[in-house]
């Protein structure tokens, strides 16, 4: 595999180290209130459903992409979509059952801050950088898929038809463009309306809350992804429930890693503690084997092999 | 005597059998003592024709998802990513395999002698089933040519996942060591055979901590979704229920199982006390019981403890009910009753009712409770399905052609029994 005897010992050793603290370092990284990182504020009222952000998307990430033009196309809001392995991001058409007029929403990664896709994943593919992207590894992946299961969002995807080599894919949050001092999101640089802020996550929480504060008849007092599944990067502002526009209103504060968090800890503690009466246990049945055989006058004949055995 | 056959290598003893008087090694142990001829003619049955009918549709399924991929093999979706080979290769198969640790918990470490014919079949079918869950997986994975990654590339310690792959793999070596002395005795390596036996007796302990850590960690895989699963079987105990369900799926499949074997392998049984494996039966039933009383309780007390009472009064509370009533409650009265009445054939197929039951549950918390509320469903493509027959059919050819050649559910006569 490419590993030296030196490498091999250093992640024996994070193996230990973690088994005994219980704790990643990935995971510690994902601590929330990180002042440094990155969100997008996604203000729904301001979207007028142009796609431009999926053709942007499709463009820097060199997924297929069609001309322009061609996304103005109104019909596709037929039907909800979500993600899929060439699209990270969508645009969602809903009516405001208030005055019939159409809600726009765009769907990616939430980039949550404590991401449950990250702690699903037995090979580490998934990071939480310190921008705030939650980014994806294909070079590790095995495809066992988890990551879509554990996701809230409904949010990763599979190359399901690549026989050899398919990969997980969800939006990256431009993460090689805005570690560059500057740079935005593609999909918020070609955004034409106020819809797409992106800045300090605590800047955005902070004016979130200023604009409905502003503005109480125009938005529903939430601000989802504030403290959704233990908050996320991205945040969304709307003029009705959100339920009513595609949004899980019911998935909880709770992060998706706390969820499993307590149930490794209490394995290792278990496992730990029932390794002595099963020593005992077995000390006294190869004891038990010994004696049945002294018993029946045989010569027992692997007592050089039980020696050995215990040695072990 | 004793002795001097011990100190013999189990080698030059092999050499000695390729005498020109005597039928050779090959011919004894893997042709059943007959020539190629007789042995190819005598497997020309039904249940041959009906295995190689299954294989010869299910091995082009496998190739065909190997080289066209999941998106053409399967019905999997960006929102369903998991199927039938996840849902039932992998839980329901781990689940059923379970005897091997039940039962050598019960043998080695309460030291319950007089299961000592239930050990080896056991073992050798957790063996198979996990060989066979795993070999089923490989076809589920996307690239399954990476399945070592987990072990030896990088480590995602906050998964549940990385957590079940080092312990099936752990566990996987455990029970070849605890069924390698039926090898040796095949193979005549009286030497390897003893020291195995020893070694087993230390596999089998290792063995409990990691079934047990595993079948319970299969349980909390699906803590990660609560949004996805349906509150009635989303709990924070699934753990213990996986965990206590895999103790009575064990029990269970050891009754099937040998109740089964003893039927269908009748002549290695000549020697066998019938009223005695009959009372062990009932009480392997009488321990279900007990086991699916607890689970029962337990289930309650979850679904208590959640509030959930309401949700009982809907489509899937009556599905909940089905699967509680009928495979819970009505089976732990059932064992109870043969326990009572001393009536093995109830416990039998109380038994199967149960096994039943388990794979129910498992298809349920996987795949029929899981995305309850999601806009699309999943429903298995014929190849799924077949490529799962395939699996299953390829696990009993290799459990039968092991029990007719080794010493599984008889003493080796040439051997002092170890237990």
């Amino acid at each position: 595999m490419g590993i030296g005897r030196r490498e091999f010992l250093k992640r024996t050793a994070v193996i230990a180290g973690t088994a005994l603290v219980g704790k990643s370092a990935s995971a510690a990284e994902g601590t929330t209130g990180n002042s440094e990182r990155y969100g997008v504020l996604v203000d729904t009222t301001f979207c007028i459903g142009c796609r431009r952000c999926e053709w942007a998307c499709n463009e820097w990430n060199k997924n297929p992409n069609q001309p322009i033009k061609s996304f103005e196309d109104k019909s596709v809001f037929q039907n909800i979509r979500r993600t899929h392995a060439p699209a990270f991001t969508v645009v969602n058409r809903f009516t405001n059952h208030n005055d019939s007029t159409p809600i726009y929403v765009k769907k990616q990664c939430m980039h949550c801050e404590e991401p449950g896709c990250l702690s699903a994943c037995f090979v580490d593919a998934f990071k939480k950088t310190k921008k705030g992207p939650v980014t994806y590894n294909p070079d590790v992946c095995v495809g066992c898929r988890y990551c879509m299961v554990a996701c809230p969002f409904d949010i990763p995807a599979y190359e399901y038809n690549e026989p050899i080599s398919p990969r997980v894919t969800k939006c990256t949050f431009c993460f090689d463009r805005i570690s560059k001092e500057g740079k935005v999101p593609a999909c918020v640089e070609i955004c034409p309306t106020e819809t797409l802020r992106f800045g300090k996550r605590s800047d955005l929480v902070n004016l979130a809350h200023e604009r409905i504060r502003n503005n109480p008849q125009k938005y529903v007092d939430h601000v989802y992804g504030e403290h959704e599944v233990g908050g996320t990067s991205w945040l969304y502002l709307s003029a009705v429930p959100f339920e009513e526009i595609g949004f899980r209103t019911d998935i909880g504060k709770k992060s998706i890693p706390s969820t499993s968090k307590g149930f490794l800890f209490m394995t290792k503690v278990f496992e730990v503690i029932a390794v002595w009466p099963l020593v005992f246990a077995a000390f006294y049945a190869l004891s038990k084997l010994k004696g049945t055989h002294a018993k029946d006058g045989k010569p027992s004949s692997g007592d050089k092999a039980e020696e050995h055995g215990k040695k072990t | 005597m004793q002795k001097t056959e011990n100190r013999r290598p189990g080698i030059r003893r092999r050499n000695m059998e390729k005498r020109p008087d005597s039928p050779s090694w090959i011919r004894k142990n893997i042709f059943l003592g007959m020539t190629f001829r007789e042995y190819v003619k005598s497997n020309l049955t039904i249940s041959n024709g009906i295995a190689a009918l299954i294989l010869s549709v299910a091995i082009p399924v496998m190739i065909y998802r190997l080289v066209f991929g999941l998106g053409a093999s399967t019905n999997l979706t960006d929102t369903n990513p998991w199927g039938i080979w996840i849902g039932v290769d992998i839980l329901c198969g781990i689940v059923l395999a379970a005897g091997g640790f039940v039962m050598g918990t019960a043998y080695y470490i309460f030291g319950m002698k007089q299961y000592h014919h239930f050990i080896r079949p056991a073992i050798l079918t957790s063996l198979l089933g996990y060989i066979f869950a795993v070999f089923a997986l490989l076809f589920d994975l996307g690239r399954y040519y990476r399945l070592p990654y987990p072990m030896v590339v990088s480590y995602g310690l906050t998964s549940i996942m990385f957590l079940i792959a080092w312990h099936f793999a752990l566990y996987i070596m455990a029970l070849l060591v605890e069924w390698s002395p039926a090898l040796f005795e095949w193979l005549n390596l009286r030497k390897f055979r003893e020291w195995f036996s020893k070694l087993a007796v230390w596999a089998t302990v290792f063995g409990v901590i990691i079934a047990g850590g595993h079948q319970s960690a299969l349980g909390a895989l699906f803590l990660v979704a609560p949004g996805k699963l349906h509150p009635l079987w989303y709990s924070e105990l699934l753990p213990v229920y996986f965990l206590l369900s895999a103790i009575i799926a064990g029990l269970s499949m050891v009754i099937v199982e040998s109740s089964l074997t003893h039927r269908v392998f009748k002549k290695q049984m000549e020697h066998f006390d019938h009223a005695e494996f009959d009372r062990l039966t009932i009480s392997l039933g009488k321990g279900a019981s007990a086991a699916l009383v607890t689970y029962f309780f337990l289930k309650l007390f979850g679904l208590a403890h959640a509030g959930h009472w309401h949700l009982l009064n809907t489509p899937y509370g009556y599905w909940f009910l089905f699967e509680i009533i009928c495979f819970v409650i009505l089976p732990a009265f059932l064992f109870a009753y043969g326990v009572r009445y001393d009536n093995v054939v109830i416990t039998r197929w109380t038994a199967l009712l149960t096994v039943v039951g388990i794979i129910l549950n498992r298809v349920n918390t996987s795949l029929v409770a899981f995305n309850w509320n999601a806009p699309e469903r999943y429903y298995p493509l014929w190849t799924e399905v077949v490529l799962t027959i395939g699996v299953i059919t390829m696990g009993v050819l290799a459990f039968r052609w092991i029990v007719n050649r080794m010493a599984i559910l008889y003493d080796h006569p040439d051997y002092e029994s170890l237990h």
